[in-house]
């Protein structure tokens, strides 16, 4: 006889078990554990809004309390994803209201949301508290009105680099006065002014209040007065930083800051003005994060703060902090995880920063527990790439931008194919990489077999041939999102390699040679993908098997081709793959 | 971005110079017949200067390029090195000189938006737009990238070669279009502009080597930073920044709607310096929604169409560009210095006329007098 545990009993041991991965494996050992952890299944990710429809999740999990969602690709977020493209949150918000009356948390990547959306879910869930708007589009003020208004219980409102459309700073005076319940809100990304007052107001009634960032239109001389009112702040991103000389709000602010026992983290700091710098000294040495990516300031005025955060975990920064900046870190800050290097002037070919690989060099040398890089600069060598990974194997996130599409190793004027294949022979743990600069197939070779771990990887203006797509889909066991542009790949590598595909949750190629008849191929071959191929001028109805698409978005699907698709969006047909519709 | 070429970036200072050269031009081309006998098209003789755009010539330029683009397209990308081809570049630029379809209120310069005057003007823009190209191009370089890299943003958002396959549809309705007198025939008396232009093309061009860094450095979507990142850089530095006659870093993209097109676009402010640049960029990208809406035929019936179309549009003026300020007022697009207007458009909308009538109801009378 079969013995088997009391439901109850079952389900308290699944709720210790929180990682998505963990509960899928628990679904599938047998049909009574699939039902019970269906039942209590809390939390649900997404990490493709069209992987999957709202229905067949609600089905499935019917008592829900947190789902996030991303829709666009990655590439988006660089103009390669067209306008129109989709990431539509409406239909997945419709289906929650009516399913889950006792939702609290939806958080949102790269979507599309509406007005009446957001005023759909400010009435529709009675416990709702975050809701997280992470580079979405599609809303105006009057949406986060409606939010302020009915959310009783609201905790957090975060619109991480949303573009919002901005009608008024009135809405925020629509937060009632009964709400006290606020421990999160992120405005950074608005454009025009709030109303201080009420800003001033609802901050004051919110004990638990532990993030603000506010938006560049916040005077600095206004900061003080929001410090005060909210001195256990753990984390306060800025508005504008600069303000004229004035020693009172220099005296004011250096006080606020000084009654703040709690913040660890800073950022904002828009238009900085240097000798206010000093006035948030008070806290340095307990910051573990640090954004100063959109302070224009110079290198000696970065190092002054730099050198006074032992403590920091997380430093984002323009490429002004230059090579010295980077060599106080690495004496500094030995608890550094995070580095961000963003660069100051893009489209410059040589700019006025003496940013080097150097900086890289002295971080990963003086920083031990360095995991996660994102560094962009305009030279680069296979040596330093070298030291970098002999330095520091317990790299997670590499990502590398050298400016200049295909520039070489500016010392030898070889491909930084070796230096990248150092990178993923010692860096085990490698979980995301971007390449750039001069690359054959070679790197691909070496990503191929060492990067076992490797999750996500961007490749752009690289490689000679298919052979380096090829070492890629074959030898990368782990490997779930890839976004390709301007590479010469074409057919073979993806025809020689189409079960790799659904084992990913995508694949982006724009600008690569992937032929029309290719796509028509994979799409019969494999129902389980969608094969959508974008191409903006309009022609698709008269494409030859032998023309390159322009951009190719493949990815597994349980719900079939979208049908939410502007025209110069098409999925490949399977059924009807010889007809033009 | 790069310094100024002959004073060719930058804002009205730089028109006003390439409109004088312009004329110079017109002059140079009057006083030599002789140039006359390089005759590309093969026709005969005409001496009228002031009728039929430019693009006639740049169309016989670009067919000659036309095809070199299409066999560098359909080979394996990565195998053209991101230099750019200047002579494809002229052309480039030359193709964008098609008839506003969005008439601009009259502003310094003193180009209006009669169809007649346009045409004229439109001469003259040639140049300056041909120059002006040069900026332009350098401001996002899918002129550059052989291969088909398209982006979402500015003028080139077609590819170099689909771009010019569209707009060879325009140039040829607008050719044949009863719009001007002017025939074929005239194709011809934009020799001699095409020569002196050729000769400042490679004045250009020697200038342009000389910034090889420089002019590489505009790829859609590359560096890959965020837009959000790059708009609030560019106001940053255009607030910090000495004054040093460069235009302003980074990009400012902004939405663009169309009234009846299935979805927006992105141009990138800061790729232009005038607003005729801007109007032509946007004629070409949404030209495909205008022809789009006659018809998806074949090639042939394409042509046609749009010549017919394209001459409605001329003459109705029926599209007027509006944008929306920094205090949400819609407003029509050429009131303001370009720089003002850079620094408050938030977005732009593509509204029939009848729509903007309220925006500014003596410009919208304006126009409809000139039919």
């Amino acid at each position: 006889m079969v013995y088997s545990l009391p439901e109850e009993v079952l389900e308290h041991v699944f709720s210790f078990i929180t990682l998505d991965k963990d509960r899928n494996a628990v679904s599938l050992v047998c049909k009574s554990w699939y039902e019970i952890e269906r039942w209590c299944r809390r939390r649900i990710f997404v990490g493709n809004c069209y992987a999957v429809s709202p229905s067949i999740m609600t089905r499935r999990f019917p008592e829900v309390r947190s789902v996030e969602l991303k829709g666009k690709p990655h590439f988006a977020d660089f103009n390669l994803v067209p306008e129109g493209w989709g990431g539509f949150a409406c239909p997945w918000i419709s289906e929650m209201s009516r399913a889950y009356p006792w939702l609290e948390e939806i958080r949102l990547k790269r979507m599309v949301v509406t007005d009446e959306s957001l005023e759909l879910i400010s009435t529709s869930f009675k416990n709702f508290k975050v809701l997280v708007l992470s580079s979405c589009e599609g809303f105006s003020t009057d949406g986060l009105a409606a939010i302020a208004a009915n959310c009783r219980n609201l905790r957090k409102l975060d619109l991480r680099e949303s573009e919002v459309m901005d009608l008024s700073g009135h809405w925020l005076s629509h937060f009632p006065n009964t709400c006290t319940s606020l421990e999160s809100l992120n405005i950074a990304c608005l454009g025009s002014e709030v109303s201080f007052s009420a800003l001033e107001r609802l901050v004051g009634r919110s004990p638990n209040l532990k993030i603000l960032r506010l938006n560049r239109a916040v005077p600095l001389e206004k900061l003080s007065t929001l410090l005060c009112r909210a001195p256990q702040l753990v984390e306060l991103g800025t508005g504008a930083y600069s303000s004229g000389i004035r020693s009172d709000v220099y005296s004011s602010l250096s006080k606020a800051f000084l009654g703040c026992k709690e913040l660890k983290g800073l950022s904002g700091f828009w238009d900085v003005d240097p000798s206010y710098l000093l006035a948030f000294y008070s806290v340095c040495s307990r910051l573990t994060s640090l954004n100063l990516s959109y302070a224009t300031i110079r290198s000696p005025d970065i190092t002054k703060v730099i050198s006074q955060c032992p403590n920091l975990q997380r430093l984002w920064v323009l490429d002004h902090v230059e090579d010295s900046g980077l060599n106080a870190v690495a004496l500094s800050c030995k608890d550094l995880r995070e580095l961000r290097v963003f660069p100051s002037d893009p489209y410059i070919a040589d700019a006025n920063v003496t940013l080097t690989e150097q900086g890289l060099v002295s971080v990963s040398e003086g920083c031990p527990k360095l995991q996660s890089v994102l560094y962009f600069c305009r030279q680069m060598s296979n040596s330093a790439l070298i030291t970098i990974a002999r330095n520091r194997p317990n790299l997670i996130c590499f990502r590398l931008c050298v400016i200049e599409p295909r520039a070489p190793d500016y010392l030898t004027l070889e491909p930084l194919d070796v230096g990248f294949g150092a990178i993923v022979e010692h860096c085990k743990e490698l979980r995301r990489l971007s390449l750039s600069g001069l690359l054959t197939d070679r790197v691909f070779e070496y990503i191929g077999r060492h990067a076992k771990r490797l999750e996500m990887l961007s490749i752009a203006f690289a490689g000679n041939s298919d052979l380096g797509l090829h070492h890629v889909l074959s030898g990368c066991d782990g490997l779930r999102k890839l976004e390709i542009r301007d590479c010469p790949f074409g057919d073979k590598a993806l025809l020689a390699n189409v079960a790799k595909l659904e084992t990913m949750r995508s694949l982006w190629m724009s600008s690569c040679a992937v032929s029309y008849g290719a796509c028509k191929f994979l799409s019969q071959k494999m129902p389980m993908l969608n094969v959508e191929v974008i191409d903006e001028n309009g022609s698709l109805d008269s494409r030859f098997d032998s023309c390159p698409v322009e951009k190719l978005y493949i990815y597994r699907t349980v719900a079939g081709p979208r049908s939410d698709m502007p025209g110069y969006i098409r999925t490949i047909d399977r059924d009807r793959v010889n007809t033009i519709s | 971005m790069s310094p100024p070429l002959l004073g060719v970036e930058g804002d009205g200072q730089g028109t006003v110079s390439l409109l004088n050269s312009a004329s110079s031009m017109e002059s140079i081309f009057q006083k030599s017949p002789g140039l006359t006998e390089r005759n590309y098209l093969g026709l005969s003789d005409c001496s009228s200067v002031d009728s039929s755009a430019v693009s006639s010539i740049s169309e016989v330029k670009r067919n000659n390029l036309n095809l070199k683009a299409t066999e560098l397209r359909l080979g394996l990308p990565g195998s053209q090195s991101p230099e750019r081809d200047p002579e494809v570049n002229l052309a480039t630029s030359e193709s964008l000189d098609e008839k506003p379809l969005f008439p601009l209120l009259p502003s310094k310069d003193g180009i209006c938006s009669a169809s007649q005057k346009i045409v004229v003007s439109g001469n003259k823009r040639g140049f300056s737009d041909t120059i002006d190209g040069y900026s332009e191009t350098k401001g996002f370089s899918e002129g550059n990238w052989m291969f088909g890299s398209s982006g979402t943003d500015s003028d080139a958002s077609k590819s170099l070669v689909q771009g010019k396959f569209a707009s060879n549809a325009n140039v040829n309705g607008m050719i044949s279009s009863g719009a001007q007198p002017a025939s074929i025939k005239d194709a011809t008396s934009k020799m001699a502009p095409e020569q002196a232009h050729a000769t400042y093309g490679t004045s250009l061009n020697k200038v342009n080597s000389s910034n090889p860094p420089a002019a590489k450095a505009q790829v859609v979507g590359w560096p890959p930073v965020r837009s959000f990142r790059k708009n609030i850089l560019a106001t940053n530095s255009k607030n910090n920044d000495e004054v040093d006659g460069k235009p302003g870093p980074g990009a400012l993209f902004v939405k663009v709607s169309m009234d009846g097109a299935p979805y927006l676009r992105k141009v990138d402010l800061r790729s232009y310096t005038t607003y005729q640049e801007l109007s032509l960029a946007l004629e070409k990208m949404f030209s495909c929604f205008t022809i789009g809406q006659c018809g998806s035929q074949g090639a042939p019936g394409r042509e046609s169409l749009s010549e017919s179309k394209l001459r409605d549009l001329l003459h109705g003026s029926e599209y007027v560009l509006t944008y929306e300020d920094k205090d949400g007022d819609w407003m029509l697009v050429g009131d303001v210095p370009w720089d003002m207007f850079i620094g408050s458009c938030k977005r732009l909308k593509i509204m029939k006329g009848s729509d903007a009538i309220g925006l500014a109801p003596r410009a919208m009378e304006k126009s409809k007098n000139r039919n």
